[in-house]
């Protein structure tokens, strides 16, 4: 049932984004239109992608760091994706593609930074020290970034920052076959971990006593969300609260088991980014707001009515 | 004809890194099915190391760990839940959640990466729940139950993964009297009804006593008596071991702990 509602909610959320865009299309003339093959559709393929990676991600990682607060840009993805873009410009990288690979380079360094320290001192990815460390990297990572900036010319790195706010106007047929190749096996992974992460929340000991291996569970969990935020940043920018709100709106209408979670948060995830795109760049047509203001001007409102919600029952 | 041995350590030794001593030092414990094995000692006497090696988180530093005849390391972690049901003291609850949720939990050691929930394990649940007297409680929310009902519906979790040795790490701390008999109660119909071997912890001296038929009080991380609560509990070792001055009494044919007051003390 929810995943037929959420399969209707899909299709309503992808046709209306292949609809509606600054160019007034007649209907008549949508199933032909270049319009329509080239910009709006591989555009809306991508934010659902992405949305649908950020709302599994989130969900995974709060059930790792044991922390309903977290989401996926809490542990320094953001940070180094922003140095590695940042870097990227005021390097003059050629290419279309430098831009979001160095920003993959970064997030995937500033994961492996967080990773590394997760493990100091026999640490094993204590939530503790995963957070404290996510912070430490994101705070390091933004004062070589701020360097950068301060030294380099500024208009060039409006374009940096633009970008990182997020938006999908840079989206082809390339970044989505990039993405349906790429996250297929993180997602994969995340979905076979979905009974242990249900364990997890009761904490580590006892997840362990029924069956879970948490160290091995912890560092696959912490990797493929990573990984999959770190592809989200790299063609789609920072796009703030998906990864949090998502989790809580699923865990709330569709209860807490990951078995259910994990897939109606791609869904769910997949459905807000793309109807928040689609009004970014048609709200303000023909210019485009930056698809993160959309996201959380969409998702407080939401949010709050849950958690009245959650506290009456 | 011996009953199967479920549980053996055999002069098991413990030692935290950094710490100052051993946390446990050569101890032996044998639990058979169909046992109710109760450990006793002040805080900080290692009983919780104790359970932790008996379930492989604590590797010893000597001395050897068996369950069901397999050495404690050759087990993972899902084929142990399988045999072994665990109320840890503490867990946490972070997000809502429905006590039939809670209990299925239970049944996660059994599940196949691909499969789903199936009518055995349902009916595992079912059967978990009403040995629990938590049917009724079964729509509630975890978070609106009792400090009884809470610890009724984690035991009936870990009799979902139906086990053949249920460990419990002080079930009863900060529970009524009546909820407190209660889960001493469930614990022995549980042994008794299906040959469980039980082991628990517990600071109610009196109850275990008279509940389990194996006593075994840890001081500083030794043994320092093991055996039938009527051999175990005499006034001399229940004094050392918990540093106060005790009479026993005798109730029903179990010894009875009873702590004197200061005035009391003096000759």
């Amino acid at each position: 049932m929810k995943y037929l509602v959420l399969a209707g909610a899909a299709l309503a959320t992808l046709a209306a984004a292949l609809l509606l865009g600054p160019a007034d299309l007649p209907l008549s003339d949508v199933p032909g239109s270049a319009i329509v093959w080239q910009l709006r559709l591989p555009r809306a393929l991508l934010a659902f992608l992405v949305g649908g990676a950020l709302g599994v991600a989130g969900t995974s990682l709060q059930a790792l760091v044991r922390n309903p607060l977290a989401d996926p840009f809490l542990l320094g993805l953001s940070g180094g994706a922003g140095l590695g873009a940042v870097a990227a410009i005021a390097l003059h990288l050629p290419g279309p593609w430098a831009l979001p690979l160095a920003a993959f380079v970064g997030a995937v360094g500033a994961m492996a930074l967080v990773y590394r320290l997760g493990l100091v001192g026999g640490a094993e990815l204590d939530p503790r020290i995963l957070l404290l460390g996510g912070v430490a990297v994101g705070a390091l990572a933004g004062a070589i970034t701020t360097a950068i900036v301060s030294l380099a010319e500024a208009t060039e790195l409006r374009n940096a920052f633009l970008w990182l706010w997020g938006g999908f106007s840079g989206a082809s047929w390339t970044t989505v076959l990039v993405m349906l190749a790429y996250a297929p096996l993180p997602l994969g992974v995340l979905v076979a971990a979905a009974r242990p992460l249900d364990l997890l929340a009761l904490g580590e000991e006892p997840a362990q006593y029924l069956g879970a291996d948490v160290r091995r569970l912890k560092r696959v969990v912490y990797l493929a969300a990573s990984l999959l935020t770190a592809a989200a940043v790299a063609v789609a920018g920072v796009i703030g609260f998906v990864g949090l709100v998502v989790p809580h709106v699923c865990r709330l209408l569709w209860g807490r088991l990951h078995r259910t979670l994990l897939p109606t948060a791609f869904l769910t995830g997949g459905v807000l980014l793309t109807a928040a795109d689609t009004l970014a760049r048609t709200v303000v047509a023909p210019r485009e707001l930056p698809v993160g203001i959309v996201t959380a001007l969409l998702g407080v409102p939401v949010f709050a009515f849950l958690l009245r919600r959650w506290t009456v029952s | 004809m011996d009953r199967e041995l479920i549980l053996a350590l055999r002069g098991v030794t413990c030692r935290y890194p950094d710490a100052a001593r051993d946390s446990l030092v050569a101890v032996s414990l044998e639990v058979r099915a169909g046992e109710f094995h109760a450990v006793l000692g002040p805080n900080g006497s290692g009983k919780t190391t104790l359970v932790r090696a008996a379930l492989g988180l604590v590797r010893p530093v000597a001395g050897d760990v068996e369950v069901l005849g397999r050495p404690a390391p050759g087990w993972s972690r899902r084929d142990l839940a399988r045999v072994a049901g665990v109320l840890p003291q503490r867990e946490d609850n972070l997000f809502p959640q429905r006590v039939r949720e809670t209990v299925l939990l239970g049944r996660y050691p059994h599940l196949s990466l691909v499969g789903g929930v199936g009518a055995r394990d349902r009916a595992a649940v079912e059967r978990a729940l009403a040995a629990c007297d938590a049917t009724d409680l079964a729509d509630r929310w975890l978070l609106t139950l009792s400090g009884g009902e809470y610890q009724r519906v984690r035991l009936a979790r870990a009799l979902a993964q139906e086990p053949r040795l249920l460990v419990l790490d002080e079930p009863t701390a900060s529970l009524d009297l009546r909820h407190e008999m209660e889960l001493f109660e469930l614990v022995r119909t549980q042994v008794d009804a299906h040959g469980l071997g039980a082991l628990m912890i517990t600071h109610h001296v009196n109850l275990a006593a008279r509940f389990a038929d194996h006593v075994l009080i840890l001081a500083e991380g030794r043994a320092v008596a093991r055996g039938a609560p009527a051999d175990v509990l005499t006034q001399e070792t229940a004094a050392a071991a918990f540093q106060w001055p005790v009479v026993i009494s005798t109730f029903d044919g179990r010894p009875q702990m009873i702590p004197l007051r200061n005035k009391e003390n003096r000759p």
